[in-house]
């Protein structure tokens, strides 16, 4: 995969490179660009056109495009059975735009993915309420509903770097562990006025219908009340299995645990239930061993995918992109730096900019052929600026395991390999 | 966000209106007592929703030999899923070990995870008595009750875990301090 290839891409003209730097974007297409590139080299060497492959009720991907998730465990368990995985990762250093595509959605169980009968599904929504209620799918489908496109993240995301950084690892081994895509549910607030909540509940438990009957306590604030959704779509069609079908609730902006899959209960209270995913899991352990408990908001973040760890580039022109993101509302700069976070360039963002949704950015660098380090840092509509990884660790200490945002940073040695580095 | 929204809403809160457009029952059905305590599982740290029953650790003993050591490890350590016990001292280190005895902050927690959670395999196989018993005897693998204790629904809220003060909230969130306002 690092191997060098420049000499099967040797004589070629500026147009031609850039294609070679394009084919070296995806780690896994390298020999395929470079063959590619060689075949083509004059028009007479493209393929005659000829008639193809019948039409049929389900397109696939090009046998040519090579884009899969990886099972993983946790920090350092990587390349392991996918019965020992509990996540597997996006592989964005191989995708384009801001929306990840439906089966490349991060994906986070903790009993693995039920194959739920959407017939046989209900929602029961109790607790202090007036009228505790039980919704089939049908019935949230004839609801009004809203649709909007937002990123759903693992508090886990990024946690192969707290301790030390693996040069070996990819984008999607570092950062796959968040996604954009469009759901289409019923408000929370919907189903709140339905059921007649109590004016004295203040927080609600939701609950999975997975093996483990995940659970989480959330609290009823303003925005969580006029923001989630109980969502029965994604990117169009009905949700996938490992993303909660037939009912998921979302959760714009906050922690991926919270976003419910395979929902199946809501119970409003006025105290947190103190559940294993709030308690044991998902508090960040401090430096002084105390753990930070309730910290439901994902942060303000942004990553390089491109170039980003294990890809090999060119001197000269190379394009710099990447996605940035926050939880507290939507991206408002993103800068690079291409000299170790010495100087920074405001980046291009990829319009429109959605509020808690991931937003591509792009940047052209010159690259003059020497060891260098590339980073990013986004700065979202609030203010909140991405950490340097220096002031981050002195905050959060090394034990935290989620909620890592640091500023990711790509080293870049003099034959144009990429590396994962901590700064 | 959208019109309907609000007609129905107006039609829930004024209660002349309830039977007159009939939007508002057109959505679901009525939950049933019997039903609902059917799934109402979930135990608060007060201890609410903890069921009747009681286990004591030397049942739990042989529950956990017959259930859970296969992936825990016979003391609830040195399986080949989540280790269970020990730990206490490690959390302000660089090698954290957190299990239930040295990171968890409430029983309650430990009794409705199990309950709803475990066997990993086989999830609410266990009788009530039984996942008391179970509890019971991680409890006493932690050290935090002796090897012949018993738990039960008024017991269990009342232990204290010792890192019951480990955790500080996130300040946009602390629940002690979140709806205090109005
Ligand atoms: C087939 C393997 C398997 C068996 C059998 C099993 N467990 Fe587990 N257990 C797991 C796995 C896997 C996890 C972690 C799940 C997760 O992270 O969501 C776990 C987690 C736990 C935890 C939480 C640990 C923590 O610190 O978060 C407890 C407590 C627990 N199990 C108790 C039990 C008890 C009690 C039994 C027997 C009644 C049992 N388990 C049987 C696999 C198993």
């Amino acid at each position: 995969m690092t191997s060098k290839t420049s000499s099967e891409r040797s004589p070629r003209s500026a147009d031609v490179s850039r294609r070679g730097f394009v084919g070296g974007l995806s780690a896994g297409l390298v020999g395929v660009a470079a063959s590619e590139v060689a075949r083509a080299e004059t028009l007479a060497d493209v393929p005659d056109r000829a008639p193809g492959a019948d039409l049929s009720a389900h397109s696939e991907r090009s046998r040519f495009a090579k884009l899969d998730r990886i099972p993983e465990a946790t920090p350092g368990k990587r390349n392991i059975d996918p019965s020992d995985a509990i996540n597997s990762k996006t592989p964005h250093q191989k995708l384009v735009g801001n929306i990840t595509p439906t089966d490349l959605h991060y994906e986070r169980s903790h009993s693995g993915v039920p194959d739920i009968d959407p017939a046989q599904h209900r929602l029961l929504v109790h607790g202090m309420v007036q009228k505790p209620l039980v919704f089939s799918v049908e019935d949230l489908k004839r609801m009004p509903s809203v649709t909007r496109i937002v990123f759903i993240e693992c508090t886990g995301n990024g946690w192969e770097n707290w301790k030390k950084a693996d040069p070996d690892l990819t984008v999607q081994n570092t950062h796959g562990l968040v996604s954009t895509n469009e759901w289409t549910g019923v408000p929370l607030k919907f189903l709140i006025d339905l059921v007649a909540k109590d004016k004295g509940s203040t927080w609600m438990l939701a609950e999975g219908g997975d093996g483990a009957g995940v659970d989480r306590s959330i609290p009823l604030t303003e925005e969580i009340v006029n923001e989630a959704f109980i969502a029965y779509g994604q990117n169009g069609e009905p949700l996938r299995p490992a993303h909660g079908f037939p009912m998921r609730l979302v959760m714009p902006g906050f922690e991926g645990n919270l976003n419910i899959k395979w929902l199946r209960r809501l119970k409003f209270g006025n105290a947190p239930w103190m559940t294993r995913w709030e308690t044991a899991r998902y508090t960040q352990l401090l430096a002084n061993g105390k753990a930070m408990q309730f910290q439901l908001r994902m942060e303000t973040n942004s990553v390089i995918t491109q170039p980003s760890g294990t890809m090999q580039i060119q001197p000269g022109y190379n394009r710099i992109s990447g996605l940035a993101w926050s939880g507290h509302g939507k991206i408002a700069k993103v800068e690079i730096s291409t000299d170790g976070a010495r100087t920074w360039k405001q980046a291009q963002l990829a319009q429109p900019v959605l509020s808690k949704a991931q937003v591509r950015f792009q940047m052209d660098w010159d690259w003059d052929g020497k060891p260098t380090r590339i980073v990013s840092r986004s700065t979202d509509e609030q203010g909140n600026v991405q950490p340097d990884r220096q002031s981050f660790i002195a905050a959060m200490g090394t034990n935290a395991l989620f909620h890592y945002n640091a500023q990711q940073t790509w080293s870049i040695d003099e034959t144009g390999r990429v590396r994962n580095v901590l700064a | 966000m959208f019109s309907h929204d609000k007609m129905i809403l107006a039609g829930i809160l004024t209660f002349g209106l309830l039977a007159a457009p009939a939007l508002a029952f057109d959505f679901g059905r009525p939950a049933t007592p019997a039903e609902i305590k059917l799934w109402d599982i979930d135990v608060g740290p007060d201890g609410k929703g903890l069921p009747d029953g009681s286990g004591t650790a030397v049942q739990g003993k042989q529950i956990f030999a017959d259930n859970c050591a296969a992936c825990h490890g016979d003391n609830g350590q040195g399986g080949i899923k989540d280790r269970l016990a020990g730990g206490q001292g490690t959390l302000a280190s660089n090698m954290p070990v957190k299990t239930v005895g040295s990171f968890w902050p409430y029983a309650t927690t430990l009794f409705d995870y199990i309950h709803r959670a475990m066997p990993y395999p086989t999830p609410g196989s266990l009788s009530t008595d039984e996942t008391y018993a179970v509890t019971a005897y991680i409890l006493s693998l932690n050290g935090i009750v002796p090897a012949d204790g018993k738990v039960d629904k008024e017991s269990l809220p009342k232990i204290r875990m010792p890192n019951r003060d480990g955790f500080v909230p996130q300040p946009e969130f602390d629940p002690a301090k979140l709806f205090r306002r109005k």
